[in-house]
C-alpha cells in the first residue's frame, strides 16, 4: 500500500485552498505555479515506477468512505489511466504559465482562477484514478464546477450563455449516469460500489443496454460526439485559452476514457450491440466536424469543431475493438491534449494581442511576428497529423487498426485527412500569410514567458512523434487488461507472415 | 530478387548519418534563429554534401541488400529501419549528389533574400525527408518520409509567402497530396490487413500468396498515392502552380526528386504489386501515357518559363511511369531516365533561374529573347539540357527515352506510337523555349540589364550539363543500370540489346526534328509578339492546363463550398436550434416553478437523488411486470 494518487491529488487540492487566501496576486500565480510543477514531479515520479507487466491496476489504495452502501475511496491506475493522469499533470503548469495575465481583466479576483485550475487539477487526477463507480461519478460532477467559474466568470463577452450552456448539457448527462450508476449497484447486489465487484456481473442482456445507454449518453455529451456537440463550440470560444484547453484537453477525454473503461469493461455485450451505431456517429462526427472547422470565421470555434473531429477518431478506435485502435485511441486522448492545447494556447496569444478571434481580422501575421506564426503552424501540423509530430501516431494507430475490422467506415473516416488539411492550412493562410494587415503590423512575436508555454508542447509533440514507444508500452499494458475482460481477439491478418519485425 | 539481410555495423550501418546530417542542420537554422544568418547557407551546403559523401561510402561497399534497423518505432506495427540496395543507393546518390549542386546553386540565387537562412533550413529539411522516403525499409516509415517531402514541398512553395499566390499555391499543393496520400493510407492498412506487417522483405515475399484482387487494390491505392506525389493525371493540377516557389525549389523539388517520388513507389512495390501484365500495372501505363501528353501539351502553350519546364516535367515524369508499369523489362529505364531528367531538368530549371536573375526575375519568355551572347555559359548548359531532354543522339535523354520507348513499343504498340508523339510535341516545346528565350530579338524592357550569373552558380550548371551529356550512355548501354539494379528490382527473362537505329528510334528522331523544325519557323525565325496572341480553343485548351483547375473547381471546390455553408447553417439552426428551443420551452415552463427553488444547495441536492430514485424505481416496476 502506498499514497501516491491521493498524495496527487492532496498537493494541489491543498494548493487550491492555500492559494484562495494568498492576498498579492503575483505570489498566488508563482504559488500556483509551484505547486502545479510539484504535482507534476510527483506524476513523472509515479510513472517511472508504473510497471508495463504488473498488475491491472497499480498503486491502489482503498477506504471505506460510506461503508452502508458500499461506497469507497478507493484509487488505482492501469497504463490508460496513468497516461491521462500525466497529461493532466503536464498540461497544468504549462496552462498556468500560459494564463498568467488572463484574469486580469475580468473584475473576478486573479487568485481565485488560479485556486480554480488547481482544484480543477486534483479532481482530474480523481476522475481517472477513481477505481469506484461512485467516486469516479463524483469527480465526474464536481469537475463541471471549477470549469463553470472559469468560464462564467472570466470568458469572453457571451460567458455565461456559454456556461449554462456547458453545466446544463453536463448536468444532463450526469444525471442519466447517476441512474445507472445507482441501478447498477442494485442490480448487481454486492453493496460494492468497486468497478472490480462490478465487471462481469450485469449478465441479462436487457439491464445491460439499459445501463450502458446511462454511462454512454452522459459521455457521450462529455466528449463531445455528434449530435451531442453544440456546446462545445460556445465553451471552447468564451473560455478563456487556458481553460478552453484543460475543457477540452483532459475534461473531455473523461468522456473517451470513461467509454472504454466503464461502457465497454462493465457492459460489454450491449457494447457490441451498440457498436454499429456508435462507429456510425464517429464517422459522422469525423466528417461532419471536419466540414464545420472548415466553415468556421472564429479561430476558436474552429479549433473547437477540429476536436470534434478528432474526437470521432477516438470514439471509433474504442469502439473498432482491436487491441491497435485501441491502444492508438488511447495515445490519441494524449496526442490530443498537447495538440489542441497548442493550438488553443497559441491562438490566444494570437487573439490577445489583437482583441479579436476572428480570422477574417488577421492576415500577414508571419510577417511581424515569424517564431509565433512557426509555432502556431507546428501545432497546426499536429492537429493535421502530420507524421513526425505525435497525433500521427495516435491517428494511424486507430485507423490502421480499425480497418482491420470495419473497412468501410473507416475509409469514409480517412477521408478526412483531406478536410484537415484544408481547414488548417486555410486558417494558416488566411491568418499569417499575405500582406501585412491594417492592425496586425504592431503586433510583437512571442516573449520568454510564451516561449516557455510552446516549446514544452512542441517539444512533447515531436519527442512523442518520432518515439511513441514509451507511452505505447504504458498503454498497451492497459489495453490488454481491457481485451481480457471485454474478451475480443483481434483480426488476423489474410496472410500470416513469420513475425520478424520489420 | 536477392534476399534482404540484416545488417549492422560497419559504413552499411552508418548510413543513417545520411538522414541525420540534414536534419540536424534544418534542426541548428530554425532553433538558432537569426543568430545563424551569418554562417547558415555554409551549414545548410555541409550537410547533403556530407550525405553525398555516406551515400558515396555505401555505394562503394559490396553490392547487397541490407536491412539496417534502428529502433523500433509503433511496437507491433513497425519499426524504423533502412534498406540499403542498389535501388536505395542510386536515389540516395541523385538526391545527395544532384541535392549538393542545387544548394551551391542556391547560395548565390537567394543572396539578396533576408531569409536565406531559413530557405536552407527548408531545403535540408528536405533533402533529409526525401532520403527517408527512399531509405525506409517498411512502408510506414516510407509514407513518414513522403509526407515529410510533402511538408518542405509546401514550406519551400510558400517560401515567399507574403504573396498571396505563393501561399495558395502551397495550399493546393498540400491538399492535392492530400487526396493521394488518402489513397496511400488506405493501401497501407490493406497491406497491414493482409500481412500484419509493413515491412519490405515479408510483404514482398508472401505476395504471391495473396489473392489477385487483393493485390490489385493495393497496387491501385499506392497508385493514387504516387499520382499525387508525381503530379500524374488526375492530380496533376497542383504542379504547375508549384512553380511559385524559388527556382532552386523547383529544380531540386518539383523536378529532380521529390516529384518521382511516385516512380520510386511503383518501382520499389513492382514485384509485390505490379507484376508484368498485372491490372494495376495497366493502369500505371495508361496513367503514364495519358500524362506524358497531357504535360507535353501544355508544355507548348506556356509563356512563363518555368510553366513551360513544369508542363514538361509532368510529361517526362509520365514517361518514367509509363515505364514502371511494364515490369522488370522496364525499371531500369524508368529509373535512367529518371536519373538523367534529375540532371538535365535541374540543368534546365537553374538555367531558367540564371536568366530570371538576369531579368529581374521576369518568368515571361516573351520578354526575353537573344541571350545568348549576353550570357554564354547559361546559354551552353541550357542548350545541352535542352538537347538532352528531346534525346538528340548520343546524349543521356536520347538513350533512356529511347529505352521506354522501345519497351513500350515491345509491350503494347499504342502505348509505343502514344509516347513517339509525345516526345515530337517535347521537340517542339522545349525548341520553343529556347528560341524565345536565347534567340530571336531582344524584347526586354531598357531597364533591365541581363548578366551572366556569378560563378556559385554557373559551376553547378556546368556540372550538371555534363551529366546531361554523359550519363545516360554509361547507364544503358551493356545495361550498367540493369544489371546494378537487377538484385532489388529484378531482371527481365532477356537483357534488351541497344539498337542505334531501329525503326521505332528513326521515327522519333523524325518527329522530333519535325517539332523542332516548327518550333523553329514560328518562335526562331518569326519575330515573337510580346503580347500573346489569342490563339485557337486548342491553344487556350493548353493554356488553361487542358481545363484541369475548372474542373476541379466545378466538381470539387464549389460544391465543398456550398456543402459548407449548409453544414454550418443546420449545425446552427438545426442542431443547436433543438436545444435552444427545447431550452426556451423549459424556461417558459420552469418561470411557473420558479417558486420550488429555494436556493439551498441541500434541497437541490435532495430532489436529484429522489428523482434518481424514482427512475430506478420505475425501471424497476417496468423491468419486472
Amino acid at each position: 500500500m502506498n499514497y501516491w494518487l491521493s498524495l496527487l491529488m492532496a498537493v494541489p487540492a491543498v494548493g487550491a485552498a492555500g492559494v484562495a487566501f494568498i492576498r498579492r496576486d503575483r505570489t498566488a500565480k508563482v504559488a500556483t505555479l509551484v505547486i502545479s510543477l510539484v504535482t507534476l514531479a510527483l506524476t513523472v515520479a509515479m510513472t517511472v515506477q508504473f510497471s508495463p507487466h504488473g498488475d491491472t491496476f497499480q498503486f491502489q489504495e482503498k477506504y471505506d468512505w460510506i461503508p452502508a452502501l458500499g461506497i469507497h475511496w478507493a484509487v488505482g491506475v492501469d497504463g490508460i489511466a496513468l497516461v491521462l493522469i500525466l497529461l493532466s499533470a503536464i498540461l497544468v503548469p504549462i496552462v498556468v504559465l500560459a494564463s498568467w495575465w488572463d484574469a486580469e481583466e475580468g473584475k473576478r479576483s486573479v487568485r481565485t482562477y488560479f485556486a480554480l485550475l488547481l482544484a480543477l487539477e486534483a479532481m482530474m487526477i480523481g476522475v481517472f484514478a477513481a477505481t469506484d463507480v461512485f467516486l469516479f461519478y463524483v469527480f465526474f460532477e464536481a469537475m463541471l464546477i471549477p470549469m463553470y467559474f472559469m468560464i462564467g466568470s472570466y470568458g469572453g463577452a457571451q460567458r455565461s450563455y456559454a456556461a449554462v450552456k456547458f453545466l446544463l448539457y453536463s448536468l444532463f448527462g450526469g444525471l442519466l449516469m447517476l441512474v445507472a450508476v445507482i441501478a447498477l449497484y442494485s442490480l448487481a447486489g454486492k453493496n460494492s460500489f468497486l468497478f472490480t465487484d462490478l465487471i462481469g456481473v450485469i449478465k441479462e442482456p436487457g439491464a445491460q443496454r439499459w445501463l450502458f445507454l446511462g454511462f454512454f449518453i452522459a459521455f457521450a455529451i462529455k466528449a463531445p460526439l455528434v449530435p451531442f456537440h453544440t456546446w462545445l463550440p460556445d465553451a471552447a470560444a468564451q473560455a478563456p485559452a487556458g481553460a478552453a484547453v484543460l475543457l477540452v484537453g483532459v475534461l473531455d477525454k473523461v468522456g473517451t476514457f470513461g467509454m472504454l473503461r466503464f461502457c465497454l469493461e462493465l457492459f460489454p455485450e450491449a457494447s457490441r450491440w451498440a457498436t454499429p451505431v456508435v462507429i456510425a456517429l464517429s464517422v459522422i462526427g469525423i466528417i461532419y466536424g471536419a466540414i464545420l472547422a472548415i466553415g468556421q470565421t472564429d479561430i476558436k470555434r474552429l479549433i473547437a469543431y477540429t476536436s470534434i473531429s478528432h474526437f470521432g477518431f477516438i470514439s471509433l478506435g474504442v469502439f473498432a475493438l482491436t487491441s491497435q485502435a485501441q491502444t492508438g485511441a488511447t495515445l490519441y486522448m494524449v496526442n490530443h491534449g498537447f495538440s489542441t492545447g497548442a493550438l488553443f494556447l497559441i491562438a490566444g496569444m494570437l487573439i490577445s494581442r489583437r482583441g479579436s478571434q476572428y480570422i477574417a481580422d488577421f492576415g500577414g501575421v508571419q510577417k511581424v511576428a515569424p517564431i509565433l506564426a512557426g509555432t502556431f503552424l507546428i501545432a497546426g501540423l499536429s492537429g493535421l497529423s502530420m507524421p513526425g509530430l505525435s497525433p500521427f501516431v495516435s491517428e494511424f494507430m486507430v485507423v490502421n487498426g480499425s480497418f482491420q475490422r470495419y473497412a468501410v467506415p473507416t475509409i469514409i473516416a480517412t477521408s478526412a485527412v483531406v478536410l484537415a488539411a484544408v481547414y488548417i492550412l486555410w486558417m494558416y493562410q488566411r491568418t499569417m500569410n499575405g500582406p501585412t494587415v491594417e492592425g496586425v503590423r504592431e503586433l510583437t512575436d512571442l516573449n520568454v514567458r510564451e516561449k516557455w508555454v510552446v516549446g514544452p508542447l512542441i517539444a512533447l509533440l515531436l519527442v512523442f512523434g518520432f518515439y511513441p514507444k514509451p507511452l505505447i508500452d504504458v498503454i498497451t499494458h492497459g489495453v490488454n487488461e481491457a481485451q481480457i475482460s471485454i474478451q475480443y481477439t483481434n483480426p488476423a491478418p489474410a496472410v500470416p507472415v513469420a513475425k520478424e519485425g520489420s | 530478387m536477392e534476399p534482404i539481410v540484416e545488417h549492422s555495423g560497419g559504413v552499411i550501418g552508418a548510413s543513417w548519418l545520411m538522414i541525420a546530417f540534414p536534419l540536424a542542420s534544418a534542426a541548428i537554422l530554425l532553433l538558432g534563429g537569426r543568430r545563424t544568418n551569418a554562417w547558415g547557407h555554409l551549414l545548410g551546403v555541409f550537410a547533403p554534401v556530407a550525405s553525398f559523401v555516406v551515400a558515396v561510402m555505401c555505394f562503394l561497399q559490396p553490392s547487397g541488400r541490407y536491412d539496417v534497423g534502428l529502433y523500433d518505432f509503433i511496437p507491433g506495427v513497425a519499426k524504423v529501419g533502412l534498406l540499403i540496395d542498389p535501388l536505395s543507393i542510386t536515389f540516395a546518390l541523385l538526391i545527395t549528389g544532384v541535392g549538393s549542386l542545387i544548394h551551391i546553386y542556391s547560395i548565390g540565387y537567394m543572396a539578396h533574400d533576408p531569409e536565406r537562412r531559413r530557405f536552407f533550413a527548408y531545403l535540408n529539411l528536405f533533402v533529409a525527408a526525401m532520403l527517408l522516403l527512399v531509405l525506409a525499409d517498411n512502408y510506414l516509415v516510407l509514407f513518414l518520409g513522403w509526407e515529410g517531402v510533402g511538408l518542405a514541398s509546401y514550406l519551400l512553395i510558400g517560401f515567399w509567402q507574403f504573396k498571396p499566390t505563393a501561399a495558395t499555391a502551397a495550399k493546393k499543393a498540400f491538399v492535392v497530396n492530400r487526396v493521394g496520400d488518402f489513397g496511400f493510407l488506405v493501401g497501407l492498412f490493406t497491406i497491414f490487413a493482409t500481412f500484419g506487417t509493413f515491412a519490405f522483405g515479408p510483404v514482398f515475399d508472401n505476395a504471391a500468396k495473396a489473392s489477385n484482387g487483393t493485390l490489385t487494390a493495393i497496387g491501385i491505392m499506392l497508385l493514387i498515392g504516387a499520382c499525387g506525389k508525381s503530379a500524374q493525371l488526375p492530380l496533376q493540377s497542383w504542379l504547375l502552380d508549384a512553380m511559385e516557389g524559388p527556382t532552386p525549389v523547383s529544380a531540386l523539388i518539383h523536378a529532380a526528386t521529390m516529384v518521382t517520388a511516385g516512380v520510386y513507389l511503383v518501382v520499389r512495390s513492382g514485384a509485390a504489386f505490379f507484376p508484368e501484365g498485372a491490372t494495376a500495372s495497366l493502369i500505371v501505363t495508361i496513367v503514364g501515357v495519358a500524362t506524358l501528353l497531357a504535360g507535353a501539351i501544355i508544355g507548348t502553350a506556356k509563356d512563363d518559363i518555368k510553366k513551360a519546364l513544369a508542363g514538361s516535367t509532368m510529361s517526362q515524369i509520365g514517361y518514367m511511369m509509363l515505364a514502371a508499369g511494364l515490369g522488370p523489362a522496364g525499371y531500369a529505364f524508368a529509373i535512367a531516365h529518371l536519373l538523367t531528367h534529375g540532371f538535365f531538368k535541374a540543368d534546365l530549371f537553374l538555367g531558367a533561374g540564371s536568366v530570371m536573375h538576369a531579368m529581374k526575375d521576369e518568368v515571361n519568355m516573351r520578354r526575353y529573347g537573344a541571350l545568348r551572347a549576353l550570357m554564354p555559359v547559361t546559354f551552353i548548359t541550357f542548350f545541352i539540357g535542352y538537347l538532352a531532354i528531346i534525346g538528340f543522339p548520343l546524349l543521356s535523354g536520347y538513350f533512356t527515352k529511347d529505352g521506354i520507348i522501345e519497351t513500350a513499343m515491345d509491350s503494347n504498340a499504342i502505348l509505343g506510337w502514344l509516347a513517339v508523339i509525345g516526345a515530337g510535341i517535347t521537340g517542339f516545346y522545349m525548341s520553343r523555349v529556347v528560341f524565345m528565350t536565347f534567340f530571336g530579338s531582344k524584347r526586354w524592357a531598357d531597364d533591365v540589364h541581363p548578366h551572366e550569373s556569378p560563378s556559385v552558380m554557373t559551376w553547378p550548371l556546368i556540372i550538371l550539363s555534363i551529366g546531361s551529356i554523359f550519363l545516360g550512355g554509361y547507364l544503358i548501354l551493356s545495361n550498367r543500370l540493369m544489371v546494378y539494379l537487377g538484385p532489388a528490382v529484378g531482371l527481365p527473362e532477356a537483357l534488351p540489346q541497344f539498337h542505334p537505329f531501329s525503326p521505332t528510334g528513326l521515327a522519333t528522331l523524325a518527329l522530333v526534328a519535325l517539332g523542332a523544325a516548327i518550333a523553329w519557323v514560328r518562335y526562331g525565325s518569326a519575330e515573337v509578339p510580346q503580347v500573346a496572341p489569342r490563339g485557337s480553343f486548342l491553344t487556350t485548351f493548353a493554356r488553361r492546363d487542358l481545363y484541369g483547375d475548372a474542373l476541379n473547381e466545378a466538381l470539387l471546390m464549389r460544391p465543398g463550398q456550398w456543402l459548407t455553408r449548409l453544414a454550418v447553417w443546420f449545425d446552427n439552426k438545426g442542431v443547436d436550434g433543438v436545444v435552444n428551443g427545447l431550452a426556451a420551452g423549459i424556461g417558459g415552463s420552469s418561470g411557473r416553478l420558479r417558486r420550488i427553488q429555494t436556493g439551498f444547495v441541500r434541497s437541490y441536492a435532495l430532489s436529484i437523488f429522489v428523482g434518481a430514485a424514482v427512475l430506478v424505481g420505475a425501471w424497476y416496476v417496468v423491468g419486472n411486470l
